[in-house]
């Protein structure tokens, strides 16, 4: 049996650093060599503060601790709360609390923290007066809340505007008073205060600057404060939150040495003058500073576990970036912020009326970045603070760095974080460097964010690494080719793919019963209209069978527009129409007062019919040999042509045949987005097919197939997918493409996109489509065959049903039509009456 | 003062999972069929982004268990319950009591 000689470890103090100092210890201490013995003043386990605030909407006290006590118990701590340490006496190594405990030492931890600092303001003692540090600090705050009607927070640093936060949370009408020029005086510059003050009094909080409070008014209880420049202000609930001051008294008492404003000071190893005592967090003065923040708290409570352990680990100044979120607003200084310590020129971006600040603090040879402020939006700061810690070489414009690639290249591209290097501090409360979290997900492939923050606790702490973190997850698992899932919604834990095989394979026809087999919850609009096509790309039933998941365009089979009126298209094929087809419309255009328009897929769309009118209208068209034009399905819309060699000097073959025997192909197909179509007659191109999902073009030899273009707001060009091909070919290859991308695609995936995201790209496509590399051309054609041979019109039936007539009503209890629709009329038609703006 | 009932449709006026519009004097409401979950709810049928007359064609659904309406116009959701909107912004819509007896639909306005 191993008899070691165990070492017992006092801590003073069990706040955030004291509780992590145990917390580390303990992963250290398998061997149990170690016995720890904790004294904390106050009566509950260590809590925390930085998220003090919470408390004040909602979270409980329970919700704040760090651990529960049974935690202690487990890990062999002895815990004694509520009794702090009174007394100690070096010589012999032993502790003394104020109910008399006594105990020895090998070593003693100071973790005593920091109280609020009060300025000796004549008044402190006043009822209604109180700090903001403690759990019992928030609960008389209050309690005397509950009578206050303003709320008058001193202090507009980082502490006094969570305080502020909090007393507005009470529904108290609430000021903050600041004796510096602007807010936040150690963090931001005189603009980035500013748009911070403006930000805050957006939200009804008054901010009063450059006020030096003189004395504190009121008899027994608190009524005001006055200021030493005469002007005053009411007040009947008042929070100190000037600062903080180490507890450094017991320190003192037993003759440690302490820095003239206070703190235990402490050296590289974080030993104090008397080498077995050490100080860590907010009481420690290292190097004459005070470290105000959890990170460099937990970094001392590392570094002291190495010493006891014997490993070398020693203490350096920290880096003092933060990024917050105060009252809602993002505010983040990083590095050399205010660009005093270094030689610099700084690039600044202000949005007064958007409430945003940035700026960047850079080396005059353009190339480094020392550090900057933002204020108003910080989503890039993890990024900047990283370029500024590793001395990244910055690009050559550096400003996209905090305002993004704005057009042009680059724009789409990822954070980067490729390209930091391993020994990057990722998350700066629980020192996680990038190569820590990339070899945990190489270990552990199928590990998320969750798993990630289990095994290294990175973005446990303060969480502004969290989307850093996810990030490096995601780029290691893509470098090492694994796919990173993309599922449905809350309620489907599965991409469309994989719910598109489960329902094919299973033969799964109704949604409820999908949701119950492989889903949870009740549903939502993403996940219902997602298997509505799923189900209509397998098994082409009548879609108003389950009315009710379909995107309300499909459900009323018409396009909803504005004021609640829909509009009618019917199909027609390749654009091409008789003068007796085109008098059809007119007509019915007419007798119902419709607004008529040529689209931009060469047919016509009526415009202003009310729900109820839907039935009888189409009624007229089908009669006449119209069909559904599928204007309000994410499904194939048109196949646009030129008017090809029947007419054209320069047509090669008939694109115009071509396109209606594939716009009839394809009518009602369901995919993932709508997809549109064009076939040119020759190379100039008249239908403009490159733009279209797929797009046809006659050469001398054939047909040019292109697939994946789209116009709309980001237009990309199909590419060439095979090239001087008959018709037989071309459809063969169509018929595949559109199956592949059926079956494969996210929800609400257009051709492009897809293609973009498909690994291989355009190469891949061709192997699948033209080789038949998977071995799945023969099933995709089946599938299509089968899509093909069960087309029926929709329109066609609900016309011939009266049951499903009933349906287009808008209200179920009066015939009347939605008396809420208004028109005007503009160039001898009608239109809705605009809505609000 | 407790509200009176006001009969407005038959159960089999409104489809399952799903909504229908009724007219009560002037004002359009909203009734739904949560049939996954056996409740029936009404609210207003204007979404208040827009001001359409819409939300009983909407989608409906819960968010994290939350009973919702998505507006067929922009996608947001509002809670069945509180009228609340889900989806990150300032609006609300009003609820009203409903109630079943003998297939006939009840709302207090």
């Amino acid at each position: 049996m191993k008899n070691i000689l165990k070492r017992r470890v006092v801590v003073i103090g069990n706040g955030m650093v004291g509780y992590k100092f145990c917390e580390k210890l303990v992963a250290k201490n398998s061997d149990k060599q170690f016995e720890i013995l904790v004294f904390g003043e106050e009566i509950r386990p260590a809590y925390d503060r930085v998220h003090l605030s919470s408390y004040f909407t909602g979270t409980s006290a329970e919700d704040l601790l760090m651990a529960p006590l049974s935690w202690y118990t487990e890990n062999g701590i002895k815990l004694v709360l509520g009794d702090p340490i009174i007394s100690i006496d070096r010589d012999h190594k032993v502790v003394t609390s104020l109910k008399g405990v006594v105990a020895n030492y090998d070593v003693l931890i100071f973790a005593t923290g920091s109280a609020a600092f009060v300025p000796p303001i004549p008044g402190v003692e006043k009822d209604g007066v109180f700090v903001y540090r403690t759990i019992e600090d928030l609960d008389m705050t209050i309690a005397h809340g509950k009578k206050a009607k303003i709320g008058v927070v001193i202090g507009g640093g980082l502490l006094g505007l969570e305080a502020a936060k909090a007393v507005s949370d009470m529904g108290l009408e609430t000021h903050v008073v600041e004796f510096a020029p602007r807010l936040m005086p150690r963090q931001l510059d005189e603009a980035g205060g500013l748009i911070l003050k403006n930000k805050i009094e957006d939200l009804g909080i008054k901010v009063h600057l450059n006020k030096n409070t003189a004395s504190i008014e009121g008899e027994e209880t608190v009524t005001g404060l006055l200021f030493k420049d005469g002007t005053e202000l009411k007040a009947d609930l008042l929070v100190i939150s000037a600062g903080i001051k180490p507890r450094d008294e017991l320190a003192t008492k037993i003759g440690l040495a302490v820095g003239p404003r206070g703190g235990i000071m402490v050296n590289d190893m974080l030993q104090t003058t008397d080498s077995n005592i050490y100080a860590i967090g907010e009481c420690a003065l290292y190097k004459n500073m005070i470290y105000g923040l959890v990170a460099p708290g937990y970094e001392m409570a590392d570094v002291v576990v190495n010493q006891l352990i014997g490993a070398e680990k020693q203490f350096a100044p920290y880096d003092m970036s933060t990024k917050l979120k105060l009252l809602g607003v993002d505010v983040a200084s990083f590095g050399d912020c205010f660009g005093t310590e270094n030689e610099c020129q700084t690039i600044i971006y202000e949005d007064k009326q958007k409430g945003v600040y940035k700026r960047m603090n850079i080396s005059l040879d353009g190339k480094t970045l020392f550090g900057g402020i933002l204020v108003g939006e910080a989503e890039n700061y993890n990024m900047l603070l990283q370029t500024t810690k590793n001395k990244i070489v910055l690009p050559p414009n550096p400003e996209d760095l905090m305002l993004g690639a704005r057009g042009g290249k680059g724009a789409a591209e990822g954070s980067g974080v490729e390209s930091l290097p391993d020994d990057a501090l990722i998350c700066s409360c629980e020192a996680v460097s990038k190569g820590l979290i990339v070899d945990i997900v190489k270990d552990a492939s199928d590990i998320d964010f969750v798993g990630v923050k289990a095994s290294c606790k990175a973005g446990s702490g303060c969480g502004g690494c969290v989307p850093m973190v996810k990030d490096i997850i995601a780029a290691t698992k893509k470098s090492m080719g694994i796919m990173v899932r993309n599922t449905i919604c809350e309620h489907f834990d599965y991409t469309r793919q994989e719910l598109f095989s489960l329902i094919k394979v299973n033969n799964l026809t109704n949604y409820n019963q999908i949701l119950d087999k492989h889903g949870k919850g009740n549903g939502c609009e993403i996940c219902k209209p997602a298997l509505a096509s799923i189900l209509a790309s397998i098994y082409n039933e009548f879609i108003l069978k389950q009315d009710t998941i379909q995107d309300s365009n499909d459900r009323y089979l018409a396009n909803l527009q504005k004021g609640g009126s829909y509009s009618v298209v019917p199909r027609i094929p390749g654009g091409e129409i008789t003068p007796d087809k085109l008098i059809v419309i007119g007509e019915v255009a007419k007798k119902y007062n419709l607004y008529t328009k040529i689209t931009g897929g060469q047919r016509i769309d009526m415009f202003g019919a009310h729900v109820s009118q839907l039935p009888d209208i189409w009624e007229e068209l089908v009669k006449a040999g119209f069909e559904s034009g599928h204007a309000y399905g994410k499904s194939l819309r048109t196949v646009k042509s030129c008017v090809g060699s029947t007419w054209c000097r320069y047509g090669l073959h008939d694109s115009v045949g071509f396109a209606i025997e594939l716009e009839n192909r394809y009518r009602g197909l369901r995919a993932p987005h709508k997809f549109k179509s064009g076939v040119s007659g020759c190379i100039r191109e008249c239908a403009e097919a490159q733009s279209k999902d797929f797009g046809i073009i006659a050469t001398e030899k054939g047909w040019n197939l292109f697939v994946c273009g789209n116009g709309g707001s980001k237009p990309q060009h199909a590419v060439l997918l095979a090239t001087d091909i008959d018709k037989e070919t071309c459809i063969q290859y169509l018929d595949r493409f559109l199956m592949f991308y059926i079956k494969t695609a996210e929800p609400l995936t257009r051709t492009a996109t897809w293609l973009n995201k498909l690994e291989g790209g355009i190469d891949y496509l061709k192997q699948v489509v033209v080789n038949d590399s998977l071995g799945i051309a023969q099933q995709l054609e089946e599938e299509m065959n089968f899509m093909i041979n069960t087309y029926k019109c929709e329109w066609k039936e609900v016309v011939e049903n009266p049951e499903l007539r009933k349906r287009f009503t808008h209200f179920a209890n009066s015939k009347e039509t939605d008396p809420t629709i208004e028109f005007k009329v503009e160039r001898g038609q009608k239109f809705p009456v605009n809505w609000v703006s | 003062m407790t509200n009176t009932w006001i009969e407005v449709c038959s159960i089999n006026d409104v489809p399952e999972n799903g909504g229908t519009c009724v007219k009560v004097d002037d004002k359009q409401i909203a009734v739904f069929n949560f049939t996954r979950t056996g409740k029936w709810y009404a609210t207003d049928n204007m979404c208040p982004h827009k001001q359409q007359m819409i939300l009983s064609r909407g989608m409906i659904g819960d968010k994290a268990g939350e009973p919702k309406v998505a507006c067929p116009f922009h996608k947001k959701t509002f809670s069945l319950e509180t009228g609340q909107c889900l989806s990150g912004e300032d609006y609300h819509i009003s609820t009203y009591e409903i109630k079943v007896e003998a297939g006939t639909i009840y709302i207090a306005i």
